[in-house]
């Protein structure tokens, strides 16, 4: 009803009503103890008011420890609840279900490149299936910018040099806005777009190729992430050292996500940031028992082809191999073989 | 005028007020400064508004509405919120209410003054000769390395008046610990002062690191050492980091000096001692540590850990308890009091209800779930608008008010001050109360054009704004008026309780000829003799 | 503690007693916010090495740890003779205070001495951020490393040099026989202030200097 007012946005994802319910909740909170204080303050002030000329020696009433403890619990109780009911749903928006399909989002001045893992691209639209979880990877390539839907309640900054995720599952047709929502300069309420549902059948044909919509930009079909990050590697000369049984370079195979000794005894874990990371600057985390000898990639590849890079080199070690056009639960995404998100 | 002689005329001549090291014509330094940049800051509000009346950016060009906010942003932030109080009542009424014939360090103060204005020249000129357009929160990369405007001078500006408000934190602490009249002990002095001692040490503990941050932001974009950029191996959220370990608790340096003078107003107006004294007191302290404890709500969205998000979010819930504590309190000393009127009043009583919606909303902003929706939205710009304007600015006006009789000798006129807080109050909710919504809707900040559907709500508010703006003008005109044609003032034309209204309106340069001894508690209105009114 | 009582003392005070405790204090709230200045730094040193430990053990091997630590006991040094001046002054002894406000001025230069001949170095080197920065190793890091020495030291020698620019006001001072047992804060004060900036290297020295150096 609100929405139909004006008054709020459509409710399109599967938080939406749950992020509303708790809007709901602080609204009426807020709204007793705003009543409630107003109240009290238009209610003391007329019926104590000053007569014209009059003189009252007013009682000297110090202060009531019991009613400083009262109103110090019971606001804090109901903090706790916000607090609590808050947090519970943070970390529903942080963890993306294991079956999440996999959407790469790169922000730079002034637009959203979106790259679906199957190999469809879009310019500020972002064409989703009804009814599916869907995980998105953001980066920048410059400044920080933010992913933001209002009809979906979710929002993430994009920031260059890591990735930064974020989730959501629609639950209506339609077509939402997507806004940035971090200052980036000149054109920054330019930066907007559309999310569009679709229903699973419709999008499915969308991604293989079929124009009927219109709007989009980019390739229809093309080649899937994982393979234009094959070609990257292999066009790069990754292989030139890192194969198996080299001693230039380490294994890649299944290192995603497993834990890694650097020079000085440390372990990390190789996430995507490591790896992105490794390619750009490789000295920076250099694992133990290799010479520093790979030569930095910063400036020969875009970040949406580090995004490439890292899913082939996720690939290698899944068993999973997927044909073009679908996307295997879990595997082929930067993230398969992680469970967490960024933490 | 007076026949007697009084600080505003125990000498004459320009450089009588620009060497002057009287704490109460340094406060009226300040006052003229503090007011230009007000002025300023708000006809870039105004340009602002004017924009969103429509959906498209048809009056300003793209650049120049950013630069309008981010100085908008700049301004009133670092060269009218953060000094206003202290500055201008602080330094007038501290050492009076303490009985003292100065601060403990007047040349200092005199010096606060003119790094001021040192640090809104630099400001001014990168305002003049082509503008910033970073935000007032200048992130990173685009600070250091994108944004092609008047970056360095604008945090030049800033790190230079930074220096202001450390001295005169220093000066305030010192001042309260050790220049207290005899019988003066701490749980003795007015709320006013224990607010000003809360602020000052945020202003000695937090102002040096935005210092240290916007040092490194103009060294930064200058040599490209990479610090902040990730493209050099920096980290960008680092700046975040260090940006708002001092912005959170500058927060609460812009509003504790404004529920100091809160408190001062409802017991005078209401005749009667407050209510609960000592929380009040502790509360502003326990506000300032706390303070410090929760800046990372601003980085929910960063990338930040859960971790860190949700220890952020719980401190920050814990720090408006304080303040809530304040607000039942002053409350509850309306109660069988006898409530007067007066403008300032009507300001103190705005106050209660536009901070208690401004901080009720921060709770909005601290629930991790909720936030992630509204985060950078204009939710957010309602929010703390509400406490600065509907908060902060609205105590100023109030404090104004109250103690004008006694900076300068005359009385403002009542019914026009009454009618003017009014239209203060209406014309503010009715700019502020819409984007509440517009942000829930999902209108991002710093648009600069906007999706159709949000253009009622911008309307509703640019009609408020200018309300807004007829509310503040006449102040200005009044007070103005008042100098030459209000009625003279009493030495105490509130009958209200401190060591300020013992002197004479306008006071001398030396406050008291004899230091006075105390033997009361604050707000002792129940003992008093009945005063003679206006 | 000595008499005051006989000293003048600005309008806003009691006594001179009253000027000194009041000053006193002061100075102990300045340098509390002084250590929230160089607090920024300490933070973003922190940061970056827990992040790139490597990249900062490498990049302070290229520090002269010789040169730093002569630069180290001079610095002590300069706070004995510090601590000897404001003695001197409290006793009212004239000669005294003027020796040891020049030695600690003195010692204070070679300090800022040494630390432009570091400086000169390292241009030398190519290890001064910027466009001509060269690294054998995670060159972004190191340069973040260096960016982080020359902004610290480089704030460090800044209020060095302050703290010579005071000690010569109070030498021409002391000379004139301005300080004695009546009258010494200023010196005193000074001395707060030289031995915080004399800490701020102890911290600064093993930091910078000593990164996994064993």
């Amino acid at each position: 009803m609100l929405e139909r007012l004006g008054l709020m946005p459509p409710q399109a994802s599967t938080v939406a009503g749950q992020v509303d319910l708790l809007y709901a909740f602080l609204l009426l909170v807020s709204a007793f103890f705003s009543i409630l204080i107003a109240g009290a303050v238009i209610g003391l002030s007329i019926k104590y008011r000053r007569r014209p000329g009059e003189f009252v020696r007013t009682p000297h009433i110090h202060g009531s420890t019991a009613l400083e403890i009262a109103w110090s619990i019971i606001p804090f109780g109901i903090t706790m609840i916000m607090f609590f009911w808050g947090a519970h749903l943070f970390i529903t928006l942080k963890r993306p279900p294991d079956n999440a399909l996999q959407v790469n989002v790169v922000g730079r001045q002034w637009m959203w490149k979106v790259q679906h893992l199957e190999g469809r691209r879009e310019i500020n639209e972002l064409h989703v299936p009804l009814g599916r979880p869907v995980k998105v990877t953001l980066t920048s390539e410059d400044v920080i910018h933010s992913f933001y839907v209002p009809a979906f309640r979710i929002k993430q900054d994009a920031v260059p040099g890591r990735y930064t995720t974020t989730w959501f599952e629609a639950t209506k047709i339609g077509s939402y806005h997507l806004f940035c929502a971090e200052y980036c300069g000149t054109v920054h309420s330019g930066m907007i777009g559309q999310v569009v549902v679709m229903e699973p059948a419709a999008y499915q044909a969308w991604l293989a190729g079929d124009g009927a919509d219109g709007a989009t930009a980019g390739a229809a079909g093309g080649i899937s992430v994982t393979a234009t990050g094959e070609g990257l590697f292999g066009q790069l000369g990754c292989a030139t050292c890192h194969q198996a049984g080299s001693v230039l370079g380490p294994q890649l195979a299944g290192l995603p996500g497993t834990s890694v000794t650097l020079q000085d005894g440390s372990s990390i874990k190789a996430d995507d940031d490591y790896l992105r990371e490794s390619i750009l600057n490789p000295q920076a985390k250099l694992v133990k028992g290799f010479a520093p000898v790979m030569p930095t990639f910063k400036g020969q590849v875009s970040e949406e082809q580090l995004l490439a890079l890292i899913a082939y080199i996720k690939s290698l070690g899944s068993s999973a191999g997927g044909a073009p056009g679908t996307t295997p639960a879990g595997s082929g995404g930067p993230d398969a073989g992680q469970r967490k998100t960024d933490s | 005028m007076t026949s007697t002689t009084n600080y505003l005329n125990a000498d004459y001549g320009i450089w009588s007020w620009l060497l002057t090291k009287d704490h109460k014509r340094i406060a009226i330094l300040y006052l003229i400064s503090i007011t230009f940049m007000f002025v300023l800051g708000g006809l870039f509000a105004l340009m602002l508004r004017l924009e969103l009346l429509t959906p498209a950016g048809d009056l300003l060009a793209a650049d120049t509405y950013n630069k309008f906010f981010t100085m908008h942003g700049i301004i009133m932030v670092f060269f009218f919120l953060v000094p206003s109080i202290p500055a201008v009542l602080g330094n007038f009424l501290i050492p009076m209410m303490i009985g003292a014939r100065d601060l403990a360090f007047p040349r200092l103060n005199l010096a606060s003054w003119y790094i001021y204005i040192f640090g809104a020249a630099f400001t001014l000129y990168a305002v003049v000769t082509g503008g910033v357009d970073t935000g007032w929160t200048f992130y990173t990369p685009y600070s250091t390395a994108v944004a092609n405007t008047k970056v360095i001078p604008a945090a030049l500006g800033i790190f230079i008046s930074g220096f202001s408000s450390i001295l005169t934190g220093l000066n305030f602490i010192v001042t309260i610990h050790r220049m207290r009249a005899p019988g003066l002990t701490w749980f003795r002095l007015p709320l006013f002062i224990w607010a000003h001692y809360a602020t000052s040490i945020i202003f000695i503990l937090g102002t040096p690191v935005i210092a240290i941050t916007v040092l490194l932001l103009a060294v930064e974009r200058s040599f490209h050492f990479g610090i902040f950029d990730p493209a050099l191996g920096g980290d960008p959220i680092l700046f975040q980091h260090l940006f708002w370990f001092y912005s959170h608790p500058a927060v609460y340096i812009m509003i504790l000096p404004s529920m100091g003078i809160i408190s001062e107003l409802i017991t005078c107006f209401s005749r009667k001692v407050i209510f609960g004294y000592g929380f009040i007191a502790i509360s502003s302290l326990a506000i300032a540590v706390l303070g410090f404890l929760v800046w990372g709500h601003h980085l929910f969205l960063s990338g930040q850990s859960v971790y860190a998000s949700l220890i952020f979010s719980v401190l920050s819930f814990l720090v408006a308890i304080p303040s809530a504590v304040k607000v039942f309190n002053w409350t509850a000393t309306l109660y069988k009091g006898s409530v007067e009127f007066a403008a300032p009043m009507i300001y103190a009583l705005g106050f209660i209800g536009l901070f208690t919606i401004g901080g009720l909303t921060g709770l909005f902003l601290a629930t991790l779930g909720f936030d992630v929706h509204v985060h950078d939205t204009y939710f957010v710009v309602a929010h703390f608008h509400y406490i600065m304007v509907g908060g902060a600015l609205m105590g100023y006006l109030g404090g104004i008010h109250f103690w004008w009789p006694k900076m300068t000798g005359r009385m403002y006129p009542e019914w026009p001050a009454r009618i003017a807080a009014a239209i203060v109050f209406l014309g503010f909710n009715l700019t502020f109360f819409p984007q509440f919504i517009a942000g829930y809707l999902g209108m991002p900040r710093r648009y600069h054009m906007y999706p159709p559907e949000f253009q009622v709500l911008n309307v509703m508010s640019t009609a408020g704004a200018t309300i807004l703006g007829v509310g503040y003008l006449l102040p200005l005109i009044y007070l103005m008026w008042s100098l030459r044609y209000g009625k003279v003032a009493p030495a105490n034309p509130w009958g209200a309780t401190g060591l300020e209204w013992q002197t004479p309106s306008p006071p001398p340069t030396e406050n008291f000829p004899v230091t006075p001894i105390v033997t009361e508690e604050a707000y002792a209105y129940s003992t008093m003799r009945e005063p003679e009114y206006v | 503690m000595s008499d005051h009582a006989a000293h003048s003392y600005q309008h806003q005070f009691d006594s001179a007693e009253h000027q000194h405790s009041a000053a006193q204090l002061g100075m102990w709230v300045f340098i509390a916010q002084e250590i929230l200045f160089f607090g920024g730094l300490f933070l973003a040193y922190t940061v970056y090495r827990y992040a790139y430990p490597t990249a900062f053990a490498q990049a302070s091997h290229h520090l002269d740890v010789t040169l730093g630590c002569f630069n180290t006991a001079v610095l002590i040094g300069s706070s004995l003779t510090m601590a000897l001046a404001v003695h001197g002054a409290q006793l009212g002894q004239r000669w005294t205070q003027v020796i040891f406000l020049v030695l600690t001025m003195v010692l204070g230069a070679v300090f800022l001495g040494v630390k432009a001949v570091e400086y000169g170095h390292k241009f030398h080197e190519h290890l001064v951020p910027g466009p001509n920065f060269l690294f054998d190793g995670d060159v972004r890091h190191a340069q973040i490393f260096f960016s982080l020495y020359f902004v610290m030291t480089g704030l460090h020698a800044l209020h060095m040099i302050i703290g010579i620019g005071i000690l010569a006001v109070l030498t021409f001072q002391a000379a004139r026989g301005a300080f004695g047992v009546g009258y010494y804060s200023p010196v005193e004060l000074t001395g707060l202030y030289w031995h915080f900036v004399d800490i701020i290297w102890i911290f600064l020295f093993p930091l910078l200097y000593l990164i996994g150096r064993h």
